[in-house]
């Protein structure tokens, strides 16, 4: 399966659901999306990885870059991620330091700008 | 002896082709099902690597993948790049990746994604240390490039098979 993206707004926020897999061959999909959304003007934004079945280290480049694009114009990048092979990826990596983790859209979507939900727990 | 040997075109298109091969190839070969999602993710990663050296240096041969079936499961990836250039993003310690996201140096303007191939060669690097046990790279033996040698426990020691042998090209 490839990729599939699709936006909504929830609570002031643009909430991007990804599905399928984000590999060295999809990722650059992922970061045309994303460069669009901060070009329009979105600055709260969340990645639901909800349905992706897979992610590599392209992924990950990918949203360190919108990460740090969205701070670069006071914005914020959240993903929501329960997924337990999903987020081991980013604890061997280091990335559950550099991103905020929610395990539901709401969580990511309550704290309104700041989007101070309760993060995923990361741990196990 | 290689139960299963693949050769592809430098294109980030056969990467998933790989994986999905490599793990057909591990579930044959009696390996844990819970290993399954660390050999589709290794296998992508050191394919991933090797397409991007070969792109970097406009070398247009194939990648190999060897996917041995013995006491262990065994997977080669060997790519055709100048080896300094194979082990050099390879042997330094993985990045940190906050430092990374705040150093300046890695600017990433818009539609240049070259700072963030930069954190995916650190995250990459990362992620085969992180979830491959048994991880070597090394020097090709003959001519140029490199090879990424990971592998993991079967179940039953070793599983016999007939050789088989595909190839892909575009």
């Amino acid at each position: 399966m490839e990729l599939s993206l699709s936006t909504r707004t929830v609570a002031g926020h643009k909430v991007l659901e990804v599905g399928g897999e984000i590999d060295v061959y999809t990722a650059p999909q992922l970061r045309e999306h994303l460069i669009a959304l901060v070009e329009g003007g979105d600055r709260q934004v969340v990645v639901d990885l909800g349905r992706v079945e897979f992610l590599d280290s392209t992924g990950l480049g990918v949203l360190v870059g919108a990460l740090k694009r969205l701070r670069g114009v006071d914005g914020e990048l959240s993903l929501v991620c329960a997924q337990e092979r999903l987020l081991k990826i980013f604890r061997i990596t280091g990335l559950d330091r550099v991103f905020t983790l929610y395990g539901t859209v709401e969580a990511a979507t309550a704290g309104g700008e700041g989007a101070s939900g309760a993060p995923a727990a990361t741990a196990g | 002896m290689p139960t299963v040997r693949l050769s592809f075109s430098p294109a980030a298109a056969h990467v998933r082709t790989a994986r999905l091969v490599g793990v057909a190839v591990a579930r044959r070969a009696g390996v844990a099902t819970e290993l399954f999602d660390e050999i589709r993710l290794a296998i992508g990663e050191a394919c991933s690597r090797a397409v991007a050296l070969h792109r970097e240096h406009n070398i247009p041969d194939l990648v190999e993948v060897a996917l041995v079936d013995g006491d262990r499961f065994t997977v080669r990836v060997t790519d055709r790049a100048p080896i300094d250039a194979g082990l050099g993003p390879v042997l330094p310690d993985p990045p940190d990746p906050v430092a990374l996201l705040d150093d300046p140096t890695v600017q990433l303007p818009v539609g240049d994604p070259s700072g963030e191939e930069a954190v995916a060669v650190g995250m990459r690097l990362a992620l085969l240390i992180g979830i491959v046990d048994d991880l070597s790279v090394r020097p090709v033996e003959a001519g140029p490039g490199t090879e990424v040698l990971m592998s993991w426990p079967t179940k039953h020691g070793r599983n016999g098979g007939a050789a088989m042998r595909m190839s892909g090209q575009r």
